[in-house]
């Protein structure tokens, strides 16, 4: 029989090897997996982790990719910490486009410069909103936020696509199912010149910088943590969890919106039936890369990035389906979760044969 | 019987290692039939330990076991079955909704015919005077009742040696003089019981022989009938005791916690209903809640903290004078009240967290740890500092995860942190639950003092000789009901546990003597 044993004392090093740990053996099945495709696994692997970023375009596009996963991860740590599992930060961030978006449109001839400030407001309260309701379900009927988050982001993506095949359609757009393009006082400043960088990026790191602050300074921030460490002991002191459920869903909601916001109103210009490449989902693993800590989830963030990028370079030169960035991130957080699981248990073969003699 | 023959069971250098604790240290001891032998320690002391090695569950790194003369290695409890090893758990493993038979079937190895399962146990329980319906549910049983399950499913077996892990500490003085008569009865017809306790009084009118452990090595075997509840204590622990120092006579104050005809349905499925509790703590008192576990202490607890969702009747809980009943718990210890539960973790304290995460978690808005919402870093380290000076907390230091402590120690810290914020009012429940002698006296004397200071103290406890060490006067509950409060000096320890028991028509009258439950109840005389 194989069993999991708890260890009396787990390494506080292994905690933070373990994504290193990960990432080494994801890239080692990843190059078997190219070598089974009948692709040299070393120059397919050079191809998806370094030829994306051996030049400063490359690493700007590095830095675009992992603005909108940055900013979702850190609100999505929030909640994770507290117990409070939003996995619909993908929908949050569809309808933070939307609210945010849907301003830009409205207003598609104004030159103001409140537009941006106010589009900022609009997107965040789209997410808050779209993470108000899992909230509600939650706080009021005990439906499990898992579904319902989850459930929710395919209303709004679908909501979505509605908008821009019907009443948002631009009317000088060849019947393409695409929004007017945002005018230039809806468009976010670019702050490198000749890339696509835009002031989302700086804005999430001073996301990862006040996500910190609140995590381990803050009051509110010590509440989540023993909401989510010790139910009991924050019932005992009157740490309410139904206020961190609001709390949490609310800001992970609002962080998500900022950065639909933020991908519609840079990269992208406009909105369209697709805003995002799933990066509402792959925050979730960005989180736990960052082991729910706002500067590891910077670097978990600039990770996941680059399989983005080395996933179309890979479509690109080695004609591979996209698929190839899902299956990279999905091997990625399947050694994850192992390492953390092996990190926190042993594996005990047989019943009582193992003895613990040695320390 | 005794030194001829072979010993029932013999153990002979039992050594076990974990990780970090060589927990059994070359132990060696024998039982012979029909004797009835105390394994006396301290917890941590390798009692536990060493019952899952004979009982199978563990194996022994070195050592044997010789069962009736012959070396024998005991692969799993199913084999320690089979030769006649028997063991009542501390804690029960009953189904709550299936009945006392459904029960006692499911423990058995292989049960083919209900009529007859049933025909045995009502001899079983009938040659050892253990009366049960073997068609009852178990959810309406008392703990008493429930042990006679156990009890009960251990005797089918016939077993020849029977273990007991702390038998009592669920049970009233009453039930406790009947499990001994049982005990003693098979004792007498030749087996051998393991009995382990840290109830010095109950080995001493219990037990013919005693091994006592400490760190997880024989220290000393001794005959509990020639020695006295003290010097055992003192084997146990190492050192001398002191009795706490209660000071002079203590003079009451004004009531600070009040508690008038407060019901509150229990939000646990099987738990206990309140049911019109009355009480008043003054300044400077120290009364003691007594019971079995499970009557209503774990609600009347939370009810207090303000840790239950429904609310309490209005003014049915004042603290200094002000109605708390619809306060959440920080509002009431804004108003000096403070509370200590009693699973130390996860409950009153956070495990993974740091000594100074864990003093800030209840004393932040008393003591000033917190500014403008954000946590202020040195007086909370230097709170959890004092907390770990003024109170003798062995760790090293307040950057310490709560979970690395000691269960004596994490519990000294806490009381500590509950103590140092001067509380008006102290609610403590099992002050000592699962603490070694050394930290429960330097509790017992920290709550003492406290009240000297003119504190209302509330102690909750299980431990009738904690009640009668410290407290200056005794409420009982049962079944969600509380007795009148009644002096310390003026009470027995047979009123106590015909309270215990739920006997209220008996309050006021204070001469139960004639009772006949009472005849052999001087069991716990501290």
């Amino acid at each position: 029989m194989v069993r999991l044993e708890p260890r009396r004392q787990h390494s506080q090093a292994m905690v933070y090897l373990s994504p290193v740990l990960a990432i080494l053996m994801t890239l080692v099945v990843g190059g078997i997996i190219f070598a089974f495709m009948g692709k040299n696994p070393f120059d397919a692997l050079y191809t998806f982790f370094i030829l994306p970023i051996n030049n400063s375009y490359g690493i700007s596009e590095l830095f675009v990719k992992a603005t909108p996963l940055v900013i979702i991860g850190v609100g999505l740590a929030m909640g994770f910490r507290a117990n409070v599992w939003n996995i619909g930060a993908e929908g949050q961030l569809t309808m933070g486009a939307i609210f945010g978006g849907g301003l830009a449109l409205y207003f598609h001839d104004s030159e103001s410069i409140l537009l941006m400030p106010a589009m900022f407001v609009l997107g965040a309260l789209g997410g808050a909103f779209w993470g108000a309701i899992p909230a509600l379900l939650r706080t009021r009927f005990n439906a499990n936020e898992i579904l319902t988050s989850l459930m929710l982001t395919y209303v709004a993506t679908l909501f979505l696509s509605f908008l821009v095949h019907g009443p948002w359609r631009n009317p000088e757009g060849f019947n393409f199912p695409e929004s007017r393009p945002f005018p230039d006082a809806g468009l976010l400043p670019i702050i490198f010149e000749g890339s696509r960088v835009h002031l989302g990026t700086a804005v999430a790191v001073l996301v990862v910088i006040a996500g910190w602050l609140l995590l381990s300074k803050s009051v509110i921030g010590f509440q989540l943590r023993v909401v989510g460490k010790a139910p009991q002991a924050a019932r005992h002191v009157g740490f309410r969890q139904k206020r961190m459920v609001w709390f949490t869903l609310l800001l992970g909601g609002a962080l998500a919106g900022l950065a639909g916001l933020f991908e519609v109103a840079g990269p992208i210009g406009q909105l369209q039936p697709s805003i995002s490449p799933g990066y509402g989902f792959t925050a979730i693993i960005v989180a736990f890369l960052g082991r729910l800590h706002p500067v590891g989830i910077l670097f978990g963030g600039l990770i996941m990035a680059l399989t983005y990028l080395g996933g179309e370079l890979a479509q690109i030169t080695l004609g591979l389906p996209n698929a190839v960035t899902g299956l990279f991130q999905g091997i990625l957080l399947f050694f994850l979760l192992a390492c953390d699981v092996l990190t926190k248990y042993r594996i005990r073969f047989g019943s009582i044969a193992a003895k613990g003699r040695t320390a | 019987m005794k030194g001829a023959g072979p010993a029932q069971l013999e153990v002979r250098g039992v050594t076990k290692a974990f990780p970090g604790c060589l927990a059994n240290d070359d132990i060696s001891f024998r039982i012979e039939p029909g004797e009835i032998h105390a394994l006396l320690g301290e917890n941590g002391a390798g009692k536990s330990t060493l019952v899952k090695i004979i009982y199978g569950v563990l194996q022994a790194d070195e050592g044997e076991l010789i069962w009736e003369g012959k070396p024998v290695t005991i692969h799993s409890p199913h084999d320690a079955r089979e030769m006649g090893i028997g063991l009542v758990f501390q804690h029960f493993s009953l189904f709550e909704t299936m009945t006392v038979l459904e029960n006692i079937a499911l423990a058995m190895n292989d049960v083919r015919d209900m009529d007859a399962l049933r025909k045995q146990v009502l001899e079983v329980e009938k040659t050892y005077g253990l009366p049960l319906d073997p068609d009852r549910h178990v959810y309406t049983l008392s703990v008493g009742e429930r042990q006679r399950i156990e009890i009960v499913r251990c005797l089918l077996q016939n077993p020849k040696l029977l273990i007991l892990d702390e038998p009592t500490s669920v049970l009233t003085p009453q039930e406790v003089e009947k499990l001994f008569e049982t005990l003693r009865r098979l004792a007498d017809e030749g087996c051998a019981i393991l009995y382990i306790s840290h109830k010095l009084h109950e080995v001493k009118a219990l037990c013919q022989k005693a091994t006592v452990l400490r760190g997880g090595k024989v220290v000393a075997g001794c005959d509990p009938r020639e020695e006295t509840a003290k010097s055992m204590a003192e084997m146990m622990i190492g050192q001398k005791l002191t009795a706490p120092d209660r000071g002079e006579a203590r003079t009451f104050g004004d009531v600070r916690l009040a508690v008038a005809d407060l019901s509150l349905a229990s939000d646990e499925q099987f738990g206990t209903d309140l049911k019109g509790i009355n009480l008043e703590v003054r300044g400077g008192e120290i009364m003691g809640v007594a019971g079995v576990a499970g009557n209503g202490q774990n609600e009347l607890f939370r009810a207090l903290a303000g840790e239950t969702e429904q609310e309490a009747a209005p003014d049915s809980i004042k603290i200094d004078g002000t109605s708390v009943a619809h306060f959440g718990p920080r509002r009431r210890r804004r108003l000096g009240a403070t509370f200590v539960p009693e699973e130390r973790n996860g409950h009153g304290a956070v495990p993974d967290m740091s000594l100074s995460e864990n003093g800030f978690l209840t004393a932040f808005r008393r003591m000033a740890l917190a500014a403008k919402g954000l946590i202020r870093e040195v007086p909370t380290k230097s709170f959890a500092d004092n907390i770990i000076k003024t109170f003798d907390v062995r760790t090293t230091g307040s950057g310490a995860e709560a979970g690395s402590l000691s269960g004596g120690n994490l519990q000294k810290f806490i009381v500590g942190r509950e103590i140092l914020q001067d509380p008006g009012v102290l609610v403590i429940s099992q002050p000592t639950w699962g603490v070694d002698a050394g930290a429960a006296s330097a509790i017992h004397q920290a709550l003492l003092d406290l009240a000297a200071k003119g504190t209302a103290v509330l102690v909750i406890s299980q431990d009738l000789d904690e009640i009668f060490a410290i407290c200056d006067s005794v409420v009982v509950m049962a079944e969600g009901k509380m007795s009148k409060p009644r002096p310390m000096a003026d009470v027995s320890i047979e009123e106590i546990g015909l309270l215990m028991g739920g006997l209220h028509d008996l309050e006021g009258n204070a001469t139960p003597a004639n009772d006949t439950q009472v005849e052999g109840g001087r069991v716990g005389q501290a």
